[in-house]
């Protein structure tokens, strides 16, 4: 006779894991969000979307009160692509994303009105939004960039001087639209600036975002990008470069939810100095509904100077046996002797041998940004960065 | 008139099993355009004796000395030997990622002559060099060494000579690994910046192949870390037909 009895609630081995206390998160698309500062615990630095990060360094923008006050920017105009304040109640809010941490929570919470940055238009067109001189105290910001249908455009969202700055960042991608988005970073030396980035691709888009991280003490960007519907495209860039005492992090994912998405992850570091460090996690999740799918994301660091440390993290989830391509690569290496060795046998002195080799290491990433104005300045701040100004 | 001039020089490297005597007294005189052919087997210390001259920090020097034109080579730092006139074609060219070639020769040419090149007769001369070296242009775009094959490797080391114009040109065994049709090219090269410069030349090479192209003045028998024989282009003919034996014999015999 077999039992067709119910198991009930108490019986041993029902909970979902047999501790019964701690449940792994099993997808990366499952991972706790909320926009509710409230709704996440404390940080202490043991969890793993702090784990790597110098969580004490600030903990006024994970636990403390922010400042959600408009942030002062600078920009010029430019036709097709406008400028403005939204409220917190415009329906694009929260269209591309939900914080998973809870600076980003923090902010969420706090912020008063949204920065808006809209491209439409189909001939290419740049524009410079700058943060400078934010202050001491912890700020709130949001922004939403969105680029209509089949619009073309690059915006560069720049940050210089001083800031406590935990922000979200919503890029919205209509259908067709090429979009180019720079996230750039130059900070004064004790800045600390949290970005959440994310971006939601529609039917045959394109988005190209790019992390530029050169300032700051503390520069942690974390783009998330939802490939939502078929055909869309991202390629995801990142440049940093860390020197003595900087923490420059990033953490990338990448959804490919739609069939025949693209994605391509390359972020690029170079490390200099006593206790310089970058953190960089690639994850890239190929869900059931993404058939077809190509993807490739790699991380390289290129390690100047002893006392540094980079850590590099690639995660790869595939949920579906039908994609086209998707690969992961990860190496940091030392600066090669050797290469010093050969230029320095023509005739080049060595400090400008070692600015040759960091130039052609990062300059994958510079000369892919697509405004030669913008990649002469990096390419200058590149060096200057060598040169420890 | 240049002259380069090796005196008793002793060169040791640190290895994992301890300090290894590698060149045990060599002297050697190179004036103004001879060509000396340096001969011997594998692990003689023909590739030291070249990195030495150049400055590699691995090769610690001992004792002896090197002199251009009187000066003490010993006491400069591997781009200064660069720039009062030596020259090393490497043996294995390393590749410099997101350096183009055209970027490279430029900064090295501004480095040697001190000042930047005048742009339209670089331009022409890089042209023309890379067209004699039967570089296609598509080259100057590349990075340096980057995906070359050996033979390309090769005649960018020789591009480079060609259009440095050093005093003194040290070829590490540049004919390695080339097929007849390349090693002609890159001898074709090295002849034609000798013409056309003056230069004097150590040619280190394992094989007496590329002496049927590039003619030595003399030939130096380098065996266990010093020049066991010398004489004229016939000891290179010697060679090939009785190999390095004799000479290893010998110093086992010594030993």
């Amino acid at each position: 006779m077999t039992s067709t009895a119910m198991p009930t609630a108490g019986q041993h081995g029902l909970v979902a894991h047999s501790d019964g206390a701690f449940v792994p998160v099993q997808t990366r698309s499952e991972r706790f969000r909320s926009v509710n500062v409230e709704d996440f615990a404390p940080v202490n630095g043991r969890e793993h979307e702090w784990k790597l990060s110098p969580v004490a360094a600030f903990a006024d923008l994970t636990a403390g009160e922010l400042d959600g006050s408009t942030l002062p920017i600078e920009t010029t105009e430019v036709a097709g692509i406008a400028v403005s304040r939204i409220s917190r109640d415009d329906a694009r809010i929260g269209a591309a994303g939900t914080p998973e941490d809870r600076a980003s929570a923090n902010a969420w919470s706090t912020f008063g009105e949204a920065l808006l940055i809209s491209v439409t238009g189909e001939d290419e067109k740049i524009a410079v939004v700058t943060r400078t001189g934010l202050g001491d105290a912890p700020r709130a910001a949001h922004t939403v960039i969105e680029a209509a249908p089949n619009s073309r455009g690059l915006v560069v969202l720049a940050g210089s001087g001083s800031a406590r700055l935990s922000e979200n960042v919503e890029i919205l991608v209509g259908e067709g639209a090429q979009l180019t988005v720079v996230s750039l970073q130059e900070w004064d030396d004790e800045a600390v600036h949290l970005s959440s980035q994310f971006a939601r691709l529609g039917r045959d888009s394109f988005l190209k975002h790019i992390v530029v991280s050169l300032g700051g003490k503390v520069v942690r960007v974390n783009p998330s990008t939802h490939l939502a519907e078929q055909g869309a495209d991202i390629e995801s860039l990142g440049l940093y470069f860390a020197d003595a005492g900087q923490h420059l992090e990033q953490q990338v994912f990448v959804h490919h939810d739609a069939p025949h998405t693209r994605s391509r992850v390359t972020y690029k570091g170079a490390l200099q100095g006593a206790g310089a460090r970058s953190v960089w996690i690639g994850d890239v999740l190929i869900a059931q509904t993404a058939p077809g799918t190509d993807s490739y994301e790699q991380n390289r660091n290129l390690v100047l100077t002893d006392g540094t440390r980079a850590d590099s993290v690639p995660n790869l989830e595939i949920e579906t046996g039908d994609i086209e391509g998707a690969g992961h690569a990860s190496a940091t290496g030392r600066f090669d002797d050797e290469q010093l060795f050969y230029l320095m046998a023509r005739g080049i002195t060595e400090g400008e041998a070692r600015r040759l080799v960091v130039r052609g290491f990062l300059t994958e990433i510079v000369q892919k940004i697509g405004s030669p104005d913008l990649e002469a300045r990096l390419t200058a701040a590149v060096e200057a960065e060598l040169e420890g100004r | 008139m240049s002259v380069l001039e090796i005196k008793n020089l002793h060169v040791n490297v640190e290895t994992d099993q301890g300090t290894r005597e590698i060149l045990r007294g060599v002297d050697l005189v190179i004036n103004e355009g001879e060509i000396h052919a340096i001969m011997g087997p594998n692990g003689s210390g023909k590739s030291t004796l070249a990195y030495t001259i150049a400055g590699h920090p691995k090769y610690t020097v001992v004792g002896g000395e090197i002199l251009l034109d009187g000066e003490n080579v010993l006491e400069m730092s591997v781009d200064e030997r660069a720039r009062v006139g030596l020259f090393l074609a490497m043996q294995y060219p390393v590749e410099i990622p997101g350096v183009t070639v055209t970027n490279f020769l430029r900064t090295a040419k501004t480095a040697i002559d001190g000042e930047a090149p005048s742009v339209r007769t670089w331009v022409k001369d890089v042209r023309e060099s890379m067209k004699n070296l039967k570089m296609d242009s598509a080259f100057a775009e590349r990075n340096v060494n980057e995906g070359f094959s050996g033979g390309e490797k090769k005649r960018n080391e020789i591009l480079q000579l060609e259009l440095l114009k050093p005093k003194f040109a040290v070829l590490d065994e540049t004919d390695s690994g080339l097929d007849v049709d390349a090693l002609k090219i890159v001898s074709e090269g090295v002849n034609r910046a000798k013409a056309n410069t003056g230069l004097g030349i150590l040619l280190i090479t394992h094989y007496t192949r590329i002496l049927r192209y590039i003619k030595p003045d003399f030939v130096h028998v380098f065996v266990a870390g010093r020049i066991a024989e010398q004489g004229g282009p016939e000891l290179a003919d010697r060679l090939e037909e009785e190999g390095y034996d004799r000479y290893q014999v010998a110093e086992s015999a010594a030993e």
